[in-house]
């Protein structure tokens, strides 16, 4: 980079009326040494042609903190060196021309404790429209443990909800009720019913299943609510299924977590599309009233799948883990939506260890102290089924909510099988993996012999024997070539 | 009906060598294991007997699968379960529990509703098992 050091102007000419480069005003301090205190964000920035990448950088850090376009003499009223953010590297992103890296620096008293709409009116408040940009992704994180400990987190999290539903050692099951709209109450209770008895331990509402005309929101609470009931007589397990919440306002949605309380629902869910500030209210709320928080990512591929704009899913769930879910989908790898194997696991991740250290193949720039907050437990959900369960649990682990809502519903000898193949191939592979026998190679020979004496297995791997989504992702890491998927 | 609690009771009962190879996982793994049995296996008796405490220095899989045997000897109309205990920061919880024996006859659950106004319903899981007093049930 050239015109390192080019310097900060000080003293009465920096409060000149006029325009000045944001690089000049303090918002670029190549020299600078982030405190432990500091929050760090890393934006891809990809200046128009001829603007210095530094001064993007400086114009991100002025924009998303202290500056405006113009200099301004009220400045000096306050510690505005304290307060201006400090652009302090920036590099150039590795294969990527026109592309850089910048990381920027804020003063922890730049934001409010425990709030995420705060932070992020600063962050993404208004830098994201600029116009010597042609594009900015935030693309990570770090959050001193100061600012961390302001939150409460998961109002469960990933060892309270084991505990509490009485499930160790493996993923958990789950299925999405399809066809996601128009079943009535009743008819939809008889989906959760048989999945559930078949074997899942969790039935989901989709995200667009709130209050319809064919379907009422107290008359789904109602039947599910029966379904689950029966299903845990029948078993002799917890099981729950997840009850959307979310609707127009928040008297609405605190009436309706109230209800599924009141009918001894052990999980409620919402979308991410409430919002910030919702997100936090009915995460107090479940902490409160010992309920799982299952959210939706739903909308998040608007603003997380391109790679030059917009906000890395990781970033997403860290503040998601910050404001305090229980549940979040982040990805299969092998199934129907966007996830590249590195970005998933690095999403899974920042989830689910108590510290992460910097990892920049799976897309981790900064090493993070989660300072004690509670683990996340992902979601894998969208087009996998039961044959590829040697690759999930590769992939993701144990401590994942696995959910094959067609791979359920689907089964070509009904909803009970569907949900029976599934558990009895996350058992068998839990089994073998646990013997240390090579899942990754001998995966599909531990379900056929599981299928011998399971013929609902049996049929779920030949009917999806040849089902496989393999397209290029589109984020994927800076750092590796992105292997491909082998399924 | 087959009670489905635990790590792997959708798979045929495991034999010996296959008990013993999670044994080993939870050993190599560092974790504690414990033998638990009950006579009331509603889901929420979170609290079966201890058969000892976590075998927190056992560390020989062969010894392990002795007070497991030991256990299903003295309780063979029970449920025994084999739980690994991981006493890692941050985790300190069964990282793995799995039944290895079962009375021969289970009974099951009824779902007992009380309903109440505007539909709703209380709903309670009530163990057949458990009509008798602890200690004569699953007799037959």
């Amino acid at each position: 980079m050239g015109g390192r050091g080019a310097g900060t102007i000080k003293g009465k000419e920096r409060y000149k009326a006029g325009v000045i480069p944001y690089k000049t005003m303090g918002y670029w301090e190549p020299g600078y040494v982030p405190k432990d205190t500091d929050l760090i964000a890393l934006f891809r920035i990809t200046p128009q042609e001829g603007v210095d990448p530094e001064e993007a950088a400086a114009a991100v850090a002025g924009e998303s903190s202290t500056a405006t376009w113009t200099v301004v003499w009220t400045d000096r009223l306050t510690a505005c060196e304290a307060y201006r953010a400090k652009a302090y590297r920036v590099d150039a992103v590795p294969n990527s021309p026109g592309q850089f890296f910048a990381y920027i620096a804020y003063d922890l008293d730049l934001f409010e404790p425990g709030s995420i709409a705060n932070l992020t009116a600063s962050i993404i408040g208004n830098v994201f429209g600029f116009k010597p940009l042609k594009a900015l992704r935030l693309e990570d994180m770090r959050m001193p443990v100061a600012y961390l400990k302001t939150f409460d987190g998961p109002p469960t999290g990933i060892v309270v909800e084991r505990e509490r539903l009485d499930k160790f050692g493996r993923p958990l099951l789950g299925a999405t009720t399809k066809p996601k709209l128009g079943l009535s109450g009743k008819n939809y209770g008889r989906v959760v019913y048989e999945a559930l008895k078949g074997g899942l331990d969790f039935v989901k509402d989709d995200e667009n299943i709130n209050s319809q005309p064919f379907m009422h929101w107290r008359d789904r609470y109602l039947y599910c609510m029966e379904a689950v009931n029966r299903a845990s007589a029948e078993t002799g397990e917890v099981k729950g299924h997840y009850l959307n919440i979310t609707a127009a306002t928040m008297e609405d949605m605190y009436e309706r977590a109230e209800f599924a309380k009141e009918l001894g629902s052990c999980i409620v869910m919402i979308d991410l599309v409430i919002g910030y500030t919702a997100i936090q209210s009915i995460s107090k709320w479940a902490r409160k009233n010992d309920m799982i928080l299952h959210l939706h990512r739903a909308g998040h591929g608007t603003y997380t799948r391109q790679k030059t704009h917009g906000i890395s899913f990781r970033v997403i769930s860290k503040w998601m883990r910050m404001a305090g879910v229980d549940h979040i989908h982040a990805g299969t790898v092998v199934g129907k939506l966007e996830g590249d194997p590195n970005m998933v696991q690095g999403f899974y991740n920042v989830l689910r260890e108590p510290h992460n250290p910097v990892d920049l193949q799976r897309g981790i720039f900064f090493e993070q102290d989660w300072a004690g907050l509670r683990k996340v437990m992902p979601v894998a959900s969208g087009g996998i089924h039961a044959g590829q369960m040697h690759q999930l649990i590769h992939y993701l682990g144990e401590d994942v909510v696995l959910q094959f809502g067609g791979g359920t519903i689907g089964h070509p000898m009904g909803v009970h099988a569907g949900a029976t193949a599934n558990r009895v191939a996350l058992e068998a592979i839990i089994q073998a993996r646990n013997e240390g026998k090579d899942i990754w190679n001998e995966g599909t020979q531990i379900l056929e012999k599981a299928a011998k004496s399971c013929a609902p297995l049996k049929a779920a791997l030949e009917v999806w024997k040849d089902i496989t989504f393999n397209y290029t992702p589109t984020d994927t890491a800076d750092f590796v070539p992105t292997p491909t998927v082998s399924v | 009906m087959r009670i489905t609690q635990g790590t792997f009771s959708f798979l045929p009962d495991f034999s010996d060598s296959e008990i013993s190879a999670q044994v080993e996982y939870c050993l190599k793994n560092n974790w504690a294991v414990s033998v638990e049995f009950t006579d009331d296996p509603h889901p929420r008796n979170t609290y079966w007997e201890m058969w000892g405490m976590p075998m927190f220095d056992m560390k020989d899989a062969a010894g392990i699968m002795h007070e497991i045997n030991q256990c299903r000897k003295a309780y063979p109309n029970h449920y025994v379960r084999v739980n690994g205990f991981d006493s890692t920061r941050g985790w300190e919880t069964v990282r793995l529990s799995f039944i290895v024996n079962r009375p021969k006859h289970e009974p099951g659950f009824q779902v007992l509703r009380e309903e109440g106004p505007g539909r709703r319903i209380r709903y309670t899981l009530h163990s057949y098992a458990t009509e008798k007093p602890k200690g004569e049930r699953y007799k037959d």
